[in-house]
């Protein structure tokens, strides 16, 4: 009987396309703005998750992200580098300027600072140039976001910028995760840095913390917050601070969060619509099987079995389209380093599994509600 | 003539009867008003026979024949198929009885469009759990039993009305049912097509231990009745081998 179901589902080509469409349609609003949305507020993280290398992050009490930092005084660094069972702590500034281009342009930038002597601080890999350029006087390594914004179609190398008032020169390009505003970022040394960011007496935002027991960072952490009076956080942690910064200060989740209602409640019309028509056509056939004596739970494993395909081919194109949309857009900047979480696909599969019980349910009370003998009428 | 009230069965029926009815009567509800369709009929219908139930529309042939094949409950009154009190029997089990020992033909067909005429001439064996193959190797033995074997491949549409009502006969007989129930079976049909439906409906579906019941309208087909029963407003008031005279 169920594959007279199927048959029956696919022998109408409109509304079996129909029903494949609006769950695919659905799924594809679900997944993507899921994704986009999950993507999006992960950046604001991207500041931590560029420094891989640091187990912990110390900074100012009051201080919430990498953007949102209260400075310290350097002797917050020594006082760190004393507690016990930390491996290495570095200094990190972190500070807007603006930057004067070739073109005369003016841009807001990130200029971030890492440690003279390790270089700790800096995203892991290099797109063109080594680290080892910083060593140079005036140095500075662009994210690559930025220098796609900034020299769109020329490469940045060699290219001298003024920089509050000071030179520097772009000598290597980073592999960095964007910035939730896309922001340009410019690394160089810790001590450039201060030259190049005006300030106050204190000007050091973190100190990073490398753990002689990474797996003990936790413990460390609130150690070097009792030792020292500073907040200390795991990297996940602060990580997460900034991520809900994101989300508690942008109507970001709002606005995502529509559109992945509409995505569902544009399913359960598509779908729910076509369901019941199809059903409606088919009404008089499902009253003959069920006069020649097919049970109401053969019938409902029918339907089931309709909704069950067409949720399956459905969502398996609304991924898919997911997958060919990020995949399309990889090497647009905006989209850089998009991935589908695994958690998204299956928040879609529940979406469209609601979807359909609630349409199969729906026109299922119709079928079941037919009596037999409506077949002789 | 038949039997129209053997009086000796009142109470209890006859044991050869294959569908017995005792005192059948059936109310609708019509807002306020009761409407009495069926004024407690008792019958008896016979192995062997090619029943007609004859009447004008609304006289509740309908309403008999669902009540008789075990789709519509009476208000009032028993019901016996081949000795079994079918409205005794639990929802479940009711329809069990039916997929095994009734076959329907339905005066549109009811064909299920997307599938071909021998899938849809299957559906009884497939529906009682058979494998799909021997359910369609039947089928198709059973079309060329109907002399439309060549057409076992088509879809319904492809098909004329009485090629289609004839999937439909095949589909009523071959998981080989003790009682083969028909609602208008050539009223979707012209004059000759009808006429050859039914000749092949009566060729094999009439059996010694099968009933064959036809609600029909068609005078033309009356002379291939064994028993004609005439319902008038709810009323068996005929009960002959040929039909009344001023009808």
């Amino acid at each position: 009987m169920l594959w007279i179901a199927i048959r029956m589902l696919t022998g109408d080509a409109q509304k079996f396309y129909g029903l494949v469409f609006g769950i695919a349609f659905s799924t594809l609003l679900i997944t993507q703005q899921l994704t986009i949305f999950v993507n999006l507020i992960e950046r604001g993280a991207s500041g931590v998750y560029n420094v891989s290398s640091a187990d912990i992050w110390v900074m100012d009490p009051v201080s919430r992200t990498t953007d949102i930092a209260y400075a310290m005084p350097a002797t917050a660094l020594d006082k760190v580098r004393s507690v016990e069972g930390v491996a290495w702590a570095v200094p990190h500034i972190r500070a807007q300027a603006s930057v004067r281009t070739g073109d005369g342009d003016l841009e807001g930038v990130a200029v971030i600072g890492v440690d003279d002597a390790t270089l700790i601080g800096l995203p892991k890999r290099m797109l063109e140039g080594s680290t080892e350029v910083l060593e140079q006087p005036d140095s500075v390594i662009i994210d690559d976001v930025g220098a796609t914004r900034m020299f769109p179609d020329q490469s940045p190398i060699g290219e001298r910028l003024e920089l509050n008032d000071q030179r520097a020169v772009i000598r290597g390009i980073a592999d960095a995760i964007p910035s939730f505003t896309s922001t340009v970022v410019l690394y160089t040394k810790y001590s450039q840095a201060l030259n190049y960011v005006p300030g106050t007496r204190n000007r050091l935002s973190f100190v990073l913390v490398g753990a002689e027991e990474p797996a003990q960072a936790k413990a460390l952490s609130e150690r070097i917050e009792h030792e020292t009076g500073l907040k200390a956080q795991t990297r996940d942690e602060f990580a997460k601070d900034g991520i809900d910064f994101i989300i508690e200060n942008t109507g970001i989740p709002f606005n995502f969060g529509i559109t992945v209602a509409l995505g569902f409640i544009v399913g359960v019309a598509i779908v729910g619509l076509t369901f019941s028509l199809f059903i409606r056509d088919n009404i008089k056939q499902f009253g003959a099987l069920k006069a020649i004596g097919v049970t109401n739970a053969k019938i409902r494993r029918m339907v089931a079995v309709q909704a069950g395909l067409v949720g399956l081919i459905g969502y398996g194109l609304g991924v898919l389209g997911t997958i060919l949309f990020i995949w399309g857009f990889a090497s647009n900047p905006t989209f850089k380093g998009f991935y589908i979480p695994w958690q998204i696909p299956l928040i879609s599969l529940a979406s469209v599994a609601l979807i359909l019980a609630l349409t199969g349910w729906l026109a299922l009370r119709n079928v079941l509600r037919t009596e037999p003998a409506s077949v002789f009428r | 003539m038949g039997t129209l009230l053997d009086t000796s069965a009142i109470g209890g029926c006859n044991p050869e009867a294959a569908i017995c009815t005792r005192g059948v009567t059936r109310d609708f509800q019509a807002g306020q008003q009761t409407i009495t369709v069926l004024h407690g009929i008792d019958l008896d219908i016979r192995a062997g026979e090619m029943t007609f139930l004859v009447g004008e529309s609304g006289s509740g042939k309908t309403t008999l024949i669902s009540i008789m094949c075990g789709i519509l409950w009476p208000t009032l009154g028993e019901v016996k198929v081949f000795g079994t009190d079918i409205y005794d029997l639990g929802d479940s089990e009711l329809v069990e009885f039916r997929l095994a020992n009734i076959g329907f033909i339905f005066q549109q067909y009811n064909l299920i469009p997307s599938i071909d005429a021998a899938s849809n001439a299957a559906v009884p064996l497939i529906a009682q759990g058979m494998e799909r193959h021997e359910a369609r190797t039947r089928a198709v033995a059973m079309l060329e039993k109907l002399n439309i074997g060549d057409q076992a491949n088509k879809l319904p549409s492809q098909l004329s009305g009485g090629q289609q009502q004839r999937v439909a006969i095949a589909r009523a007989l071959v998981h080989e049912p003790r009682l083969v129930v028909c609602d208008e079976p050539t009223a979707a049909l012209d004059a000759s097509s009808g006429r050859r439906v039914m000749d092949l409906l009566r060729e094999v579906a009439v059996a010694e231990n099968r009933a064959c019941i036809i609600v029909t309208h068609d005078n033309r087909i009356f002379d291939l009745a064994d028993r004609i029963l005439v319902l008038e407003d709810g009323r068996i008031t005929h009960d002959g081998r040929e039909m009344p005279e001023g009808h």
